[in-house]
């Protein structure tokens, strides 16, 4: 919410005149705005006190005297209600009610499997994990895995098979395939995204094999067409690169958002921050590997960058070419590059020459295949071939004539389509503009779609087959490594659905094939000896044994088109995916709509991202409309301003403007942001110049959460001077700078004396550790969070007001002095769990009382809704439900939301309080096993929900008298501190500063 | 004209006021009390067991054939719910014994059309409780302590013996050992205190290794 235009030159000057570095939050905090005070100063603002709806007082009082006599008779007129207990017929036999059962399974993404344990109670999945025998989560999770439990339970799934608009049945489609499919499948064409399956890719091959006339496409709106192309480019052949980041001592990613997307993005970021977690107390011993990174506009992975070089995206691939010649790759050669880039070039150069055989360089989809070429000359220059990196044959199935997106929207208008089968993607919303796919598939006589949503293209297609989710039938896929899994269903089909295994069985003529007997038949052959045994250990583990594919050694090409620099204009526009709903396949998805981005913080929305020199430039404010125009083509899109965007770049996400996704992207009919893919071209997808940038002069409302719960300064009468420090809330500073001074993130505390005798805890005495250094600032911990303690999404508009119901936060907090290139500091907050907690002692009610082990506990039904407590809370953590939350997005009544819940936690109700409990379900949980066989609960066997989702470790949790814990021995490091220690809170949550580790050849002079 | 009302009405007047505001809201009160206290509104007592769609009895099978609580509640030692016993359990005896009873006849119907019995519950904690029966069974808490003596109850089925409210669980959470029994006793369903129960009742707590009042009463315990 910026009402205030900001003068962007006077924030610019105030902060470059600021003192050390300086740790801000926001513009609007730089700018001191009157909304960012009203924001810091009161938890809410103060207009969300009004009612949503705008009610007379007069209204109100009638209604509230109406309400209270009502009250007063149902209080008096009904007994407690009977209710049901509906045992099992036939108790399975592993079955103990109350207890969940976990399966072994694969999430999809981008096509790839990432192993998942599946919480199920009573035969109803709740919760998703990574598995830790699978290569690709290593036990770890991200928020796509997290959220994909609501995905399966979204009730606005597609639930019948549809024709032209009308319900038809099974029998009905595979008669009407049958007559469309003749004629050796003559002008039959199957579309589908990037499969790994082997099941799914043998039917596919079988259906080809047996329809010469037929044709195989593979085209995703955010797929891996560079990277292949890149590696045919540099080994003449399609090859599969797998990193290996604990090998690495110097990280380049050429933009590469390498933490938050690609088949391998969880065990990528544990990999790479096992390199970086200090866990000895002694500073000498304190190591960790540098990342570079290169990009136009900030990702995750570039927040966590200790030297970053914002650039456009058209400027990347000469960046590229300028490192190999200075490396020595034969034949690269770049022209001339600004001052900054080729200073650049030669530390990164100089770095990873150093680092020969413990390097690795990575460069994102994003870049054309030339790029992608240079870097796997690059890396075998380096000697990284063999340690960081290794290659091994492709894992996806492809077919054998490659085509585009392109080509097919090519034969459709030539009319050499006569059928279409569209597997699982959604074309008519994510295809470029230019293509025109809606106006082609017109063309075709026979169009199937089939996918988990009745979306743009079922609509446009003759035909629609629901599709069922991972989570409900049998499949196969493989990781990034090449490791297989055996999908198998938790639970049976809630919607009239059918696995893609049985369309593409229909379309090879065997109408009644079921998954199960398709998906055994792929294992039949290769298990030597026992298949049940073979059947019944592959999917317990999660993995089939001795899956992964082997290194090969390709052979470099020596000449390759290294490319040249394109012409660039002066604005520049880049299409990203997303970070929450990826390429719009979740975009219907409330818990992944209202996540904050992890930069901007923005929910419910995407933006053009500007740099703030390209805001000034264009005269333009946040929230500030403008036309982008490109090939002709035009959209409207609201202005972000996002320090550390590359000057001249428009950074769009694409996943939004959905028109047909559902109650929740396609909210209240309209769509949810605005639909990049409109002027993305075919020709180049990721960045182009822009034609042109012209305001409009129309503003738009952003809901974004980055000065949300802002904890106050010290001199907090006037936060634009020099003087106003900020309180060591997130701390960070230089690995060299702590190796001098190992107390630096203590410095500023001092002996708080008290009265009181300080509490003695005998029990156990939990306590959470959060290492802000290996923090990816990924927000797993949140959708974790949000999945396990069943909280409410709330909608944009409740979220403008400040009542986003996320238990743990990561405040995003910018640092350094210049506003082109800060750095990033991520800080999950939750409750603290204050030994002196000032929340308990304003509560009139008792509804939030300290436990013997140190718990603030939050009793629901003592809470009258005072508020005072979240008053009184120097941490802002606590969350009102000011309305029936659980009732506004997705009703209560909605069968499939209520079997989502989890069955351990409180769903909470209007007039409540709520906040993170430290997962006292899970602790109680652990407790009562082990008070029931005598013992006592060792540590790391009370794992929290964001705990376990985090990929980094970066959370610990553990009871605090005991002195082996893990909680215990990271808060004796030099690195912990607490928050607020002034206060005399005495919080049980503790961080450790983050540290980076930036070549000091590329220190500002 | 005479005076309508005589010289004392003031003060009756202020006497009613004073009665009225003192009495009628001690009078709701009580009224109050009562009714939320009462067996009628909690359940409790034969007279308001909820009956069930299978007249079974306790008295038969466990008084009767002295059969184990476990051998239908067979969770009860492991997890939170005791389990109420699936079909398939009734009929590993029903299935050759009184197979032509009629008071049988849903039982047979739910076995032979794999639909559950809908059984109702007599023992109903408010949503935001959480109960755990292997605790306070592996820690010296009876089965009769809470449900009373359901070897006694017929085919009118299973009543409440107690209200359940809060105050109740927390008398036990703060002095245990007026309850505590020896393991060996925990299904016994007769079960009475010992005249010494209070000193039998610490040297359980001890034995059990049952933890202090003030952890036993930790909100988190049952509410999250």
């Amino acid at each position: 919410m910026s009402n205030t235009p900001l003068d962007l030159q006077a924030v610019r000057e105030n902060l470059a005149n600021k003192p050390g570095q300086p740790v801000w939050r926001s513009l609007e905090q730089l700018a001191n705005t009157e909304e960012f005070q009203e924001l810091m100063e009161r938890e809410f603002p103060r207009h969300a006190s009004e009612m949503r709806d705008p009610v007379t007082r007069r209204n109100f009082l009638k209604l509230m005297g109406a309400s209270l006599a009502m009250a007063g008779l149902t209080g008096c007129s009904i007994r407690q209600p009977q209710e049901k207990i509906v045992p099992y017929v036939r108790l399975p036999e592993e079955m103990i009610p109350g207890k969940p059962l976990f399966y072994a399974t694969a999430h999809l993404f981008q096509g790839y499997a990432q192993g998942i344990l599946v919480e199920s109670h009573e035969g109803r999945p709740t919760k998703i994990e990574g598995n830790a025998e699978h290569p690709a989560s290593l036990g770890k999770s991200d928020i796509f895995m997290q959220a994909a439990i609501l995905q399966m339970y979204d009730p606005d799934r597609s639930q019948t098979i549809a024709n032209a608009g009308t319900e038809k049945t099974w029998a009905d489609f595979t008669g009407a395939l049958t007559t469309a499919v003749a004629n050796n499948g003559a002008g039959l064409r199957i579309l589908s995204g990037t499969v790994t399956s082997p099941t799914l890719a043998a039917q596919i091959e079988q259906v080809l094999a047996a329809n010469s006339g037929a044709r195989w496409y593979v085209a995703d709106s955010v797929g891996f067409d560079n990277t292949r192309v890149g590696a045919q480019l540099a080994f003449g052949e399609n090859v599969n690169t797998v990193y290996d980041f604990t090998q690495a001592n110097v990280v380049l990613a050429i933009d590469s958002d390498f933490f938050a997307y690609g088949p391998a993005n969880v065990r990528h970021q544990r990999d790479f921050m096992s390199r970086r977690a200090i866990r000895s107390a002694n500073p000498a011993d304190a190591s960790m590997n540098r990342l570079y990174v290169v990009e136009p506009i900030f990702t995750i992975t570039g927040s966590n960058a200790d030297n970053r070089l914002p650039i456009k995206a058209s400027e990347v691939g000469e960046f590229a070419r300028a490192l190999a010649q200075t490396l020595g790759v034969s034949g690269a050669a770049a022209g001339t590059l600004p001052e900054k880039t080729t200073r650049f070039v030669a530390a990164v150069a100089a770095d990873l020459q150093a680092n020969r055989g413990t390097s690795a360089v990575i460069v994102g989809e994003g870049q054309p295949p030339e790029v992608h070429a240079l870097v796997h000359a690059i890396n075998a220059a380096l000697g990284n071939v063999g340690t960081s990196v290794r290659y091994t044959a492709p894992i996806e199935a492809l077919p054998a004539q490659a085509g585009t997106l392109a080509d097919l929207v090519g034969e459709m208008n030539s009319g050499a389509v006569q059928s279409l089968v569209m597997l699982d993607v959604n074309p008519v919303y994510s295809a470029s503009g230019d293509l025109r796919f809606a106006e082609a598939l017109a063309k075709v006589p026979f169009s199937v779609h089939y996918g988990l949503y009745n979306d743009e293209t079922a609509e446009k297609a003759t035909w629609h087959i629901p599709g069922t989710h991972y989570l409900e039938n049998w499949s196969d896929a493989r990781a990034f490594d090449g490791t297989t899994t055996i999908i198998q269903p938790l639970i049976a089909p809630i919607y009239k659905t059918k696995s893609p295994h049985e369309l593409l069985a229909a379309l090879a003529g065997q109408a009644d094939a079921t998954g199960f007997d398709l998906v055994r038949a792929t294992y039949g052959n290769n298990a030597s000896g026992n298949f049940t045994r073979f059947w019944e250990e592959s999917l317990n583990a999660g993995v089939v044994a001795n899956t992964a594919a082997p290194t090969i050694t390709p052979t470099l090409s020596t000449a390759f088109d290294f490319g040249s620099a394109p012409t660039t204009g002066e604005y520049e526009l880049v299409f990203q995916p997303d970070t929450r709903i990826f390429d719009g396949s979740y975009a219907n998805n409330g818990l992944l709509q209202e996540l904050p981005h992890t930069i901007s913080k923005i929910t419910w929305d995407n933006a053009a991202y500007v740099a703030v020199s390209t805001a000034q430039k264009l005269g333009v404010t946040n929230g500030d409309i403008v036309t982008l125009t490109v090939g002709g083509q035009t959209v409207d899109a609201p202005i972000w301003i996002l320090p550390g965007t590359a000057e001249g770049v428009v950074g769009v996400q694409l996943g939004y403007g959905r028109t047909k996704a559902g109650i929740v992207g396609t909210w209240e009919g309209r769509p949810v942001g605005f639909n990049a893919s409109a002027i993305r071209s075919s020709t180049s997808p990721n960045f182009a110049t822009a034609e042109g940038v012209a305001k409009t002069g129309g503003t738009y409302q952003f809901a974004s959460t980055q000065d949300h719960y802002a904890i106050d300064y010290q001199n907090q009468t006037d936060l634009a001077s020099t003087e106003a420090k900020n309180r060591h809330i997130a701390q960070a500073v230089t690995l060299a700078e702590y190796r001098d001074n190992p107390n630096v993130m203590n410095e500023h505390n001092h002996e708080v004396f008290t009265l009181y005798p300080k509490r003695q805890y005998t029990g156990y005495a939990w306590s959470m550790g959060i290492d802000l250094n290996v923090c990816t600032g990924c927000n797993a911990c949140v959708m974790a969070c949000n999945v396990e303690n069943n909280i409410a999404v709330v909608g944009k508009t409740e979220v403008m007001r400040g009542r986003e119901m996320h238990w743990i936060r990561i405040d995003r907090y910018f640092t350094g002095t210049g506003l082109d290139n800060p750095q990033v500091i991520h800080q999950p907050l939750g409750c603290q769990h204050c030994e002196n907690a000032p929340c308990e002692v304003v509560c009139p009610v008792g509804a939030t009382v300290h436990d013997s082990e140190g718990l603030n506990n939050m009793v629901y039904n003592r809470c009258v809704g005072t508020k005072y407590c979240s008053n009184n809370c120097p941490f802002k953590v606590r969350r009102f439900n000011f309305f029936q939350y659980n009732d506004m997005l997705y009703k209560f009544d909605m069968d499939s939301i209520k079997m989502m819940r989890n069955p351990d936690v409180t769903v909470r109700v209007k007039g409540v309080m709520e906040k993170c409990t430290y997962c006292v379900q899970r602790i109680n949980e652990v407790r009562q096993d082990k008070v029931r066989l005598g013992q006592t609960i060792q540590d790391g066997e009370v794992i929290t929900a964001c705990q376990q989702a985090c990929p980094t470790d970066a959370i610990v949790f553990g009871d605090l008298n005991d002195p082996n814990a893990q909680v215990t021995q990271r808060r004796k490091l030099p690195l912990t501190y607490t928050l607020l220690n002034e206060l005399n809170v005495f919080a049980r949550t503790s961080y450790m500063g983050m540290l980076k580790n930036p070549n000091p050849e590329l220190a500002e002079a | 004209m005479a005076q309508i009302f005589p010289r004392n009405a003031n003060t009756l007047a202020k006497a009613g006021l004073v009665l009225g505001v003192v009495l009628v809201p001690v009078i709701a009160i009580t009224a109050i009390w009562f009714f939320v206290w009462s067996d009628w509104s909690r359940h409790v007592g034969e007279r308001y067991a909820p009956g069930q769609p299978v007249p079974y009895s306790h008295q038969l099978h466990v008084g009767g054939f002295q059969m184990q609580c476990q051998y239908c509640h067979n969770r009860i030692e492991e997890a939170a719910y005791a389990n109420v016993p699936a079909t398939e359990t009734c009929m590993s005896c029903h299935s050759v014994v009184r197979t032509d009873s009629e008071k049988l006849a849903p039982v047979r119907a739910s076995w032979e059309t794999n639909t559950p019995i809908e059984w109702n519950k007599v023992h109903d904690l408010p949503d935001f409780v959480y109960f755990n029966h292997s605790v306070h069974v592996a820690k010296g808490v009876g089965c009769s302590t809470c449900h009373g003596n359901v070897a006694a109850m017929g085919e009118t089925g299973v009543w409440k013996v107690n209200g359940l409210f809060m105050g109740w669980c927390l008398n036990c959470h703060r002095n245990p050992e007026q309850f505590l029994r020896p393991k060996e006793e925990i299904y016994n369903t007769e079960w009475e205190a010992p005249e010494n129960q209070i000193e039998v009742g610490l040297a359980l707590k001890q034995e059990y290794g049952i933890r202090s009042a003030h952890q036993l009463t930790n909100c988190a315990i049952c509410h999250r």
